[in-house]
């Protein structure tokens, strides 16, 4: 447990982000909190359009220029990074938190050696270290992601590499002004299954290494539970339920997380036919008026429609949105 | 005595890989295919599970014939169809159809609903203006739209409505057969049991065969019968499904298992591959898993192994098939389900 007198590392408060004005405003991120502390990983799962990315973009200080940030903090050890100018979050944005994304071809210049791409990294937040230790350096991020001879690695083009050999660099670059947060934006989605386990492992590690903490986004269950400490379940731009990975896995409240864990085919057990959520994720811009999951919930009655629940607590910090839980029949 | 609706056998697929700007000599090989067979039954879902570059979008494309094999026969129904040319498949090709991973990427953006699905019966010259229209509208509900649907545009629909689309427009000329490359993969969690179920609706409906490809091996343990796993073109375990999970023979086979993540948060046992996959352009000699497999001994080194039998229909190309640690089963499942279990419960009561 942490002191309760030294602050989260990172503590969301009532986040919106808007995109448009009056009537044709859409909110992506509507209302989120979110407590990361120091050493930790946060799982957020969603689907598409559950406003997972805005929040990450939003925490970076990259919310595209069409949106912004309508209200709400973002404290990074107590610094509201919510309203800082740009060039006071560049100096944190990369020193302080880093990313990683899905696809790192496409993040990665394929004209420059890796090498080359790393060395910018280095120098963009040490203007004084020489090309020989910038080098030298490089070359020790990339063994610290494993990556196997890297003196001769450091000068080969991304194409030379496999998937899961550059999303080690983007690692490898993200850490490189040792960050106290490190945001994954769905880092194993476009990789194949037995790469994914060796790259979650690797995240696992390097966290243990440097006691940084990590926001984990993804829409698998599954790799949630392989990396998070506490997850936060969200829907259609609200987090509808949070807590520990094992109250979000063990005692999960909310209908969406129970229809999301019980929809996914199962090794240990064979099912004729697999529950599913009917309907679909609500666009930004057509939400239901009371809770955002009642025209796809089983356990859904009038107030539901009436009515936006707010998170409640089930037991210390896990939260759950839903007038019904802890569901116990199913509305006639 | 009754055929199997399609066989490959010993078929081999190469592919000249250009030799580029900076080498002079000509370029490489890929084998993306490597002398493989197999059958599929009528009615049955044969899973084609393999990571990236196995060559399983390869193989499903020489089922359909839409590639020509460099070597080996394929049968449709009996029918040795290897050397048929475009026009003399042309008739067959109403009875095989194939659904894509990216419904918006294989949906013609500018044309509504009704005319994607009307196409594929007017390519093939089936009935007049009415009857067609008729058709399309039985489709629409067949896969779960309505008939106002025909008249929007793709990029009106989610993705899991555009897969039903997509879906729709397959099963339009009344196939026996249909090669499902990933797709479910790019949909959601939620909309992707619900796509299973309606493929699997169908196949009961409309006996159905299904060569169903995908990475998801929990998908796959789902929907299909029988399961083949592929690993730089070659078919490595394949097997009863039920049987290839509970003992699976092949180290290549218990690396893929052991990565599955299940939300219940524990791993399952056996060791996981180590390093990359090697490239298709340098397969290693011997069994191509060996550099990466924890039991690879000299032998392994040395020699391909082939596929042998172990019963049932389960064959595995692994020297070792048959010494192989057996692993335990997944741990005994606990007395009590979980509060999370029983709400499920709930859950999935109310939907039926």
């Amino acid at each position: 447990m942490t002191d309760p007198k030294t602050p989260p590392l990172l503590q969301v408060e009532d986040l919106r982000v808007s995109f448009g004005a009056g009537a044709h405003e859409t909110r992506a991120v509507d209302g989120i909190g979110l407590t990361v502390e120091r050493g930790r990983t946060h799982g957020i799962v969603g689907e598409s359009g559950s406003g997972k990315s805005m929040l990450s973009l939003a925490i970076m200080g990259l919310v595209p220029d069409s949106g912004r940030i309508a209200s709400g903090r973002i404290r990074l050890g107590g610094r509201d990074l919510a309203g800082l100018p740009y060039r006071e979050m560049q100096a944190i944005r990369g020193k302080r938190i880093a990313m990683i994304f899905q696809e790192p071809m496409t993040s990665l210049n394929p004209l420059y050696t890796i090498g080359r791409q790393l060395s910018e990294a280095i120098r963009a937040h040490d203007r004084r270290a020489s090309a020989r230790e910038i080098r030298n350096r490089a070359i020790e991020l990339l063994r610290r992601v494993r990556i196997p001879s890297p003196e001769r690695r450091v000068d080969d083009y991304p194409h030379q590499m496999s998937g899961g050999m550059r999303q080690r660099v983007m690692i490898a670059m993200a850490l490189s002004c040792g960050p106290e947060l490190l945001i994954a934006d769905e880092p194993t989605t476009a990789l194949d299954v037995t790469v994914q386990v060796q790259i979650l492992d690797l995240l696992r590690e390097l966290q243990d290494e440097t006691g940084m903490a990590m926001i984990f986004i993804t829409h698998d269950l599954g790799v949630v539970a392989a990396v998070a400490d506490e997850v936060s379940v969200m829907y259609a731009g609200r987090v509808v339920e949070t807590g520990t990975a094992r109250n979000i896995f063990e005692d999960a409240q909310h209908p969406y997380t129970l229809g999301l864990l019980g929809s996914r085919p199962r090794l240990d057990r064979n099912l004729h036919r697999l529950p599913t959520i009917e309907g679909a994720v609500p666009p930004p811009f057509d939400l239901p008026p009371g809770c955002r999951f009642e025209p796809r919930c089983a356990f859904a009655t009038p107030d539901c429609a009436a009515a936006c629940p707010g998170l409640r607590p089930f037991g210390g910090n896990h939260l759950a949105a839903c007038f019904r839980a802890p569901v116990k029949e199913i509305a006639r | 005595m009754s055929h199997h609706l399609l066989e490959l056998e010993n078929v081999t697929r190469q592919f000249q890989v250009s030799a580029g700007l900076s080498r002079g000599r000509g370029g490489a090989v890929v084998r993306a295919v490597d002398n493989v067979s197999l059958t599929l039954e009528k009615g049955e879902t044969l899973g084609l599970v393999g990571e990236s570059g196995c060559g399983k979008s390869t193989l499903a494309r020489l089922a359909l014939k839409l590639l020509d094999p460099d070597a080996g026969t394929i049968r449709y129904n009996g029918q040795d169809i290897t050397d048929r040319s475009r026009s003399t498949m042309r008739p067959l090709r109403r009875r095989m159809q194939m659904i894509f991973q990216d419904p918006s990427a294989s949906l013609n953006p500018r044309m509504t609903v009704g005319e994607l699905i009307e196409e594929p019966l007017i390519v093939h010259e089936i009935g007049n203006r009415a009857s067609r229209r008729a058709r399309v509208s039985e489709l629409l509900s067949l896969v779960g739209l309505s008939d106002y649907h025909a008249s929007r545009q793709p990029h009106q629909f989610s993705g899991g409505q555009r897969q039903r689309i997509g879906i729709a427009r397959a099963l339009a000329v009344n196939p026996e057969l249909i090669v499902c490359d990933e797709p479910v993969s790019a949909l959601d969690v939620s909309i992707q049991a619900q796509i299973v179920n309606l493929m699997q609706d169908l196949q009961t409906g409309l006996g159905l065969s299904y060569l169903f490809i995908a990475h998801d091996l929990a998908v796959v343990k789902h929907i299909a019968d029988r399961i083949a796993v592929m690993y730089l073109g070659k078919i490595m375990e394949i097997g009863p499904a039920d049987r290839l999970f509970e003992n699976p023979r092949h180290p290549y086979t218990r690396t893929l298992i052991a990565s599955v993540l299940s939300p219940d948060g524990k791993r399952r046992q056996a060791a996981p591959a180590t390093g990359d996959l090697p490239s298709p352009l340098a397969v290693p000699e011997g069994c191509r898993f060996h550099p990466r497999c924890p039991h690879a001994t000299d032998l392994c080194r040395r020699l391909d192994p082939a596929l042998q039998e172990l019963g049932e229909g389960h064959q595995s190309a692994c020297h070792h098939a048959a010494s192989l640690p057996t692993i335990a089963p997944p741990e005994a499942k606990r007395q009590q389900p979980t509060p999370a279990e029983r709400r499920m419960g709930l859950a999935i009561q109310a939907r039926s």
